[in-house]
């Protein structure tokens, strides 16, 4: 506790410093600011508070190689409290105030969505590191740069395992944001295509925290497999309370925001057999395309005391940091259009995979979509392994 | 007919809980009328002390429990002392903006001391569900439910058949008068309010081993109680009780049959249906506070 006093402090005395260091006229030219807009409290904490973590591994390496055109790269993190109206006045913050050229963002679907407007009236770049709305990268934004995949790559790159895991009737029970809604219909079309029945597709309000009444109903509609997508939290509980309810359909997440260490420790015996997407598999970082880049992240996050449970997280932040610190490279300069540029010829060896953009959404206003590797992995005896590929 | 009895017992159950959130506040919102926001906050802090008291520090499930409850009263108590002793003349508005900031203040206290990531608390019940006919009801579910029901009663006989609940009572109706009687005030005021919070702990402490724990876990919690405590009518610990019952049956019901992306709007609409035709609450015996 009394670390927790003594690091608030410094912090505070840390915030002064810098505060006065703003004002002084030099500051301007010493670094290049970053903006992050991260849900750091309320419901999305756990998982912004991680990608924050990922960021600020990012930035230490960068800096310590010499930063990005002679100039140190700073962060400037603002929490957006898991609400979108305060994800826009972050957007408003860092933009105008901090006067940042560049911004990584906003963790969910609805957060990113929100801030998108902002970046068009001030043309200013974001890297999106989580959400995977189909929207985001379709709507005609030429500012977003999304590494993280949509949830019809994700369903596309699931279609090989439907025949493999005999699945015959699914039911979907997802959380009614952007985030859900779009996975559970881009599933749902894609298991139809397979000659999958689709039953019952149940919905829940994304601080719920009893499904009692979706699960009886799923129940009773019989089906081989349930597609579950929300975050880490909904996905424990519904576990749990799946288990309770004596449901003993076999129940796969997806998303990739489900940190399956988390859910094998929280919903103990609950959770064995489940299965669950994922973007990054640091159990098994060898099968990834650049071991490298995914032992360099791991060994960080140790190093730095940061939870386990976390690095399925973590690891959008670093990569999203890695990816602008290569665009203002390529750029030549910390402006936003030039930034833009640079985005469209970045490739980077990431824990993402290989990192580029392409062009999606209509001609003329396309925004830059990255392709990453999908995995799934499965939870037997309490320990997390690979699941079928 | 196997969905609806499920559906049924799910609901039983659930209403449990929402009595027991309702109770408590009806206490404090409804015979004390403090517009208690900090109600959700005491039930996470009930969540964080039982996870407290039995992972870390490894003490038995019951233990924690009751121990986690008697905190809830302390923290109660302190509150009623350090924040309300002070604004009890103040006007209503005041009292609701200083609970309000405590309510964020708590809050953030939460995730400060906890960090965002939820927590999970071991139970010592078997996992496997009692199966009766065709339905199911969870081990851990049957508990809170029991413990719940005799909570509620045991708070309706201290208000009802003790001196101390006709002290709270005389109190809360007219203060000088009771005043006059030889009561003291002072202490009325701080065990309603501890005994309201210890409610609001006892509920978090009971449901925290069921849900997860997280900083965040308290606003839900107030949003129903308040919900229930207007639906059954201010102070009144019968129609706090119904109150939770058919709040939960409208969701539980209403999502089961209807749509479950309307599962809380279907307990607000009933809300608004039922005020529209008695506008005091279902079982008010006095005006609301307006």
């Amino acid at each position: 506790m009394l670390s927790r006093y003594v690091k608030f402090g410094l912090t505070a005395i840390a915030a002064v410093a810098l505060g006065s260091a703003a004002t002084g006229p030099a500051s301007a030219q010493d670094t290049i600011r970053i903006g992050v807009s991260q849900p750091l409290t309320g419901a999305f904490a756990a998982s912004g508070n991680y990608v924050a973590q990922g960021a600020r591994i990012a930035e230490t390496e960068i800096n310590a190689a010499g930063g990005v055109l002679g100039k140190k790269i700073e962060l400037i993190i603002e929490d957006n409290k898991s609400n979108p109206t305060e994800a826009v006045a972050t957007a408003e913050k860092l933009i105008v105030k901090d006067k940042v050229p560049v911004m990584m963002g906003a963790w969910s679907s609805t957060l990113t969505l929100a801030v998108m407007p902002k970046l068009e009236e001030y043309k200013v770049p974001m890297v999106v590191e989580t959400s995977s709305s189909g929207k985001i990268t379709t709507s005609g934004n030429p500012y977003i740069f999304r590494i993280s995949p949509t949830s019809e790559m994700e369903a596309k790159a699931f279609q090989p395992l439907v025949a493999k895991l005999g699945i015959k009737k699914a039911d979907f029970l997802n959380t009614n944001n952007d985030f859900g809604i779009g996975s559970a219909t881009e599933f749902a079309k894609m298991l139809e295509a397979s000659g999958v029945t689709v039953g019952v597709r149940e919905v829940m309000d994304p601080k719920a925290t009893e499904f009692s009444a979706q699960l009886a109903k799923i129940k009773s509609s019989g089906g081989d497999t349930l597609f579950v997508t929300t975050a880490v939290e909904q996905n424990t509980l519904i576990l749990k309370q799946a288990k309770e309810q004596g449901l003993t359909t076999r129940i796969i997440t997806t998303g990739g925001s489900n940190s399956p260490d988390q859910l094998a420790t929280q919903a103990g015996d609950a959770a064995n057999g489940s299965l669950h997407t994922t973007f990054f598999p640091p159990w098994f970082p060898e099968v990834t395309k650049n071991p490298d880049a995914a032992k360099r992240y791991m060994d960080a996050w140790k190093a730095k005391g940061h939870e386990v449970g976390g690095l399925t997280e973590g690891y959008r932040g670093y990569d999203g940091i890695f990816v602008i610190a290569e665009a203002i490279k390529l750029a030549g300069k910390a402006e936003a259009a030039a930034i833009v540029d640079g985005l469209w010829k970045v490739k980077v060896k990431g824990v993402y995979g290989d990192i580029a953009f392409a062009k999606q959404g209509p001609a003329g206003k396309e925004s830059g979509q990255n392709t990453p590797t999908v995995y799934l992995v499965k939870i037997e005896g309490g320990k997390v392994v690979k699941g079928p590929q | 007919m196997e969905q609806l009895l499920q559906h049924g017992l799910n609901a039983l159950i659930l209403g449990g809980t929402y009595a027991l959130l309702g109770i408590g506040l009806t206490l404090i919102f409804g015979i004390m009328r403090v517009v208690n926001f900090t109600h959700g906050e005491l039930y996470a802090f009930g969540a964080y002390m039982m996870y407290g008291l039995t992972m870390p520090l490894g003490l038995n499930f019951f233990v924690g429990l009751l121990l986690a409850v008697l905190l809830g009263l302390g923290l109660g108590a302190l509150i009623e002392l350090v924040l309300l002793r002070k604004l009890r003349g103040a006007d209503i508005d005041t009292t609701m903006l200083v609970m309000i900031g405590a309510w964020i203040a708590m809050q953030n206290a939460e995730q400060l001391g906890w960090s965002g990531v939820a927590k999970s608390i071991d139970t010592p019940f078997s996992t496997t569900p009692i199966k009766i006919g065709s339905v199911l009801l969870p081990w851990n579910r049957l508990f809170v439910f029991v413990v719940a029901m005799a909570l509620i009663a045991a708070t309706y006989a201290l208000i009802n058949r003790t001196k101390l609940g006709k002290a709270m009572r005389a109190t809360f109706q007219d203060r000088d008068t009771a005043r006059l009687m030889g009561v003291n005030v002072d202490r009325i005021y701080m065990a309603t309010f501890a005994l309201g919070s210890g409610l609001a702990a006892a509920a978090g402490a009971l449901l925290g081993p069921v849900l997860l724990v997280t900083p965040g876990m308290g606003d839900l919690a107030s949003l129903k109680a308040f919900a229930i405590v207007i639906l059954g009518g201010l102070g009144n610990i019968p129609g706090a009780t119904i109150g939770g019952f058919i709040l939960a049956f409208m969701e539980e019901l209403g999502a089961g049959y209807i749509s479950s992306g309307y599962r809380d709007a279907m307990g607000f609409l009933l809300i608004i249906l039922i005020l529209l035709v008695k506008p005091t609450g279902l079982f008010a015996t006095r005006e609301r506070i307006g």
